[in-house]
């Protein structure tokens, strides 16, 4: 036995970065995904399905911070890796996983070399260390947007873990953010906005733009702490780290701590009323000029052209 | 309630680092120094809880060079109360970071510990988790709002699908996000009153830790660079663009 993933999920769905991770680590050894949760039966079988998985375990019990580190904590014992996407869950985990096992972690992993060399990015992505773990046991978070998803069509055994006694913890409430469109860390094509919206309600221009395209939505810290997007669209180095085939990016400046999280994106599109702007710099096809006007008719001429 | 606040002295964040070319790490000589943002956060929602009552002494502990007692006097200005700071020169990584703080929490018994969800220069988000793991407290990362509420936090973290709200039993470890609150400016007597707290210095060693590094950092490289942009000149002429791209993308 040599890989341990700790499976992402919400709602009852199986988040499509574990998908990601696994086809990540294909090369570090044999397969096995591990899903904490209530009622988890279809993330495991979800889990199930992807391509170099042995074996899925299953934890029936509420996913929190102290019971998710008592089950993975006895399982490491038998993996010579565990590894979580760099999701807020995995976050959270790993770092206190390692430290209960007298380990450093790797974390935020955007390349692996070898069984024990790795890149991550430091500085808001301005600069790549390359990272030899000569430790035993190696406990990782690798950046979904990094990798390709592994195809689907297995079909692994699944099997029941113990789970530990209650939580410590007490969830009183969750606020999340209803909305239909794809996920942002793994999208083909994210739409984001920034504080050039000035509302809420001209936030939804961003919405409708992405809806045509059937694009995720990203925001600025800026536009976010205004209140005009939900923290979790925040794309940067605090937020969510994305790497779609194409960015539009509108109203957006580019600074430093929101390109940390669009280095991977393949295509830059940008639409800014002022030229000097950073993002301009660096976008393959930008724009000049007022998002208020230029938005209707781009998504006028998007229908024009067809697109779908 | 006891509150101990970790912070640490990095690059300030607005600068524009430079990777030097023989690939051992980055230009820090002469460039803008400050503490953290996210430290910054952590300080004030110390301060921020003491204001309300639920903070009779809050410590400050940095872990770094003599020079880091610059960003211990801006979290006294801030509203600290004492601080300490555990000289070094080298690079500690996180898990020997967290494993000081452990000992100071051993020595101190804070009920509530801050630190910042991650600092901007190696952007680790471990050391709060580890030291919880450590401690063997309870941990409420990335957090956006803190509340007292009897002998428990409710803390709401900022996540992947929005936000949820937990309750964790005292005494716990808080990492803080960047919307917990706006850091303060120290007003002028402030700055000149820190300057009499008490501020102990004392060397690594003292801690009896093991610091010998666990990882080996082969080369700090920069990352791969954009080619420089292009602009168009017209609504239709981007939406052929965006269209091209996106047909491109069904055809794979
Ligand atoms: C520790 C730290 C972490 C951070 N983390 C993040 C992060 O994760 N993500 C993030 O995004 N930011 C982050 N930030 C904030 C970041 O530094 C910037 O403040 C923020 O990204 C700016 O957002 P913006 O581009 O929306 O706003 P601005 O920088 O104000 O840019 C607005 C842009 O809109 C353009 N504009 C204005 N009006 C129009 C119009 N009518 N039509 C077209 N264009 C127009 C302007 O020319 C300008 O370029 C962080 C900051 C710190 C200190
Ligand atoms: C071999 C080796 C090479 C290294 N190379 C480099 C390098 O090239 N450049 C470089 O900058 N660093 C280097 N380091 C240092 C090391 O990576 C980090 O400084 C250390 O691991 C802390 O990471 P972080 O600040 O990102 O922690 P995070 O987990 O992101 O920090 C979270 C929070 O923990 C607290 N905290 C963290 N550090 C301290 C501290 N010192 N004192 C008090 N509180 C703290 C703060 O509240 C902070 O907000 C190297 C270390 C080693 C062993």
């Amino acid at each position: 036995m040599s890989v341990l993933i700790i499976a992402d999920h919400d709602l009852g769905k199986l988040s499509p970065a574990t998908a990601r991770i696994v086809h990540a680590v294909a090369e570090l050894g044999p397969i096995d995904v591990l899903v904490v949760g209530e009622n988890a039966q279809n993330v495991a079988s979800d889990a199930a399905q992807l391509a170099g998985v042995q074996k899925v375990l299953v934890a029936e019990t509420a996913s929190t911070t102290d019971t998710d580190l008592a089950i993975i904590e006895t399982l490491a014992q038998s993996y010579r890796y565990v590894v979580q996407s760099a999701g807020s869950v995995g976050r959270d985990r790993m770092p206190a996983l390692a430290a209960r096992l007298d380990l450093m972690p790797v974390t935020d992993i955007i390349e692996i070399l070898g069984p024990n060399r790795f890149v991550r990015p430091i500085y808001a992505g301005n600069a790549l260390q390359t990272i030899t773990d000569n430790q035993p046991r190696h406990i990782l978070t690798v950046r979904a947007s990094a990798f390709r998803a592994a195809a689907t069509g297995n079909a692994a055994t699944i099997e029941t873990v113990e789970s530990p006694t209650a939580s410590v913890a007490r969830l009183i409430a969750t606020h999340r953010t209803e909305s239909d469109t794809p996920d942002l860390s793994t999208a083909q094509i994210v739409v984001g906005g920034g504080i050039a919206l000035g509302s809420a309600e001209n936030f939804q221009l961003i919405e409708r733009l992405a809806k045509k395209l059937n694009a995720a939505i990203g925001a600025t810290r800026a536009a976010v702490d205004a209140g005009y997007a939900p923290n979790d669209w925040q794309v940067g180095q605090t937020g969510k780290i994305i790497a779609p085939d194409l960015y539009i990016a509108i109203g957006i400046s580019g600074a430093l701590q929101h390109l940390a999280g669009i280095q991977g994106a393949k295509k830059i599109v940008a639409i800014n009323s002022d030229p000097e702007a950073p993002l301009v710099k660096l976008a393959d096809a930008a724009l000049i000029g007022d998002l208020f006007e230029i938005i209707p008719q781009l998504i006028d001429e998007l229908d024009k052209a067809g697109v779908r | 309630m006891k509150i101990l606040v970790a912070i640490k002295r990095v690059v300030d964040h607005n600068v524009r680092i430079r990777v030097r070319p023989d690939g051992s790490g980055v230009e820090t000589q002469g460039v803008r120094i400050s503490m953290n943002p996210f430290c910054k956060h952590a300080v004030e929602a110390a301060v921020q809880l003491g204001e309300a009552g639920h903070g009779d002494e809050i410590v400050v502990v940095s872990i770094g060079p003599k020079a880091a007692t610059d960003v211990i006097l801006t979290a006294l200005a801030m509203g600290a109360h004492r601080g300490i700071l555990i000289e070094t020169d080298t690079d500690l990584e996180t898990l020997a970071i967290a494993k000081l703080l452990a000992k100071v929490v051993a020595e101190e018994s804070p009920d509530i510990v801050l630190l910042g969800k991650q600092a901007v220069d190696d952007d680790s988000n471990h050391v709060g988790q580890m030291l919880a793991a450590l401690t063997n407290r309870p941990q409420a990362t990335f957090a956006s709002e803190i509340k007292v509420v009897g002998q428990q936090l409710e803390v709401t973290r900022e996540i992947d699908s929005g936000r949820e709200t937990i309750a964790i039993p005292l005494p716990a470890i808080v990492t803080a996000d960047l919307r917990l609150n706006t850091p303060r400016n120290a007003a002028l007597p402030m700055v000149m009153k820190a300057r009499s707290k008490p501020l102990a210095i004392r060397p690594v060693a003292e801690f009896g830790v093991d610091l010998t590094p666990r990882l080996t950092v082969e080369k700090i490289s920069p990352p791969p660079e954009r080619v420089a942009g292009k602009t168009v000149g017209s609504v239709p002429e981007l939406a052929a663009y965006i269209a091209g791209e996106v047909s491109q993308m069904e055809a794979l």
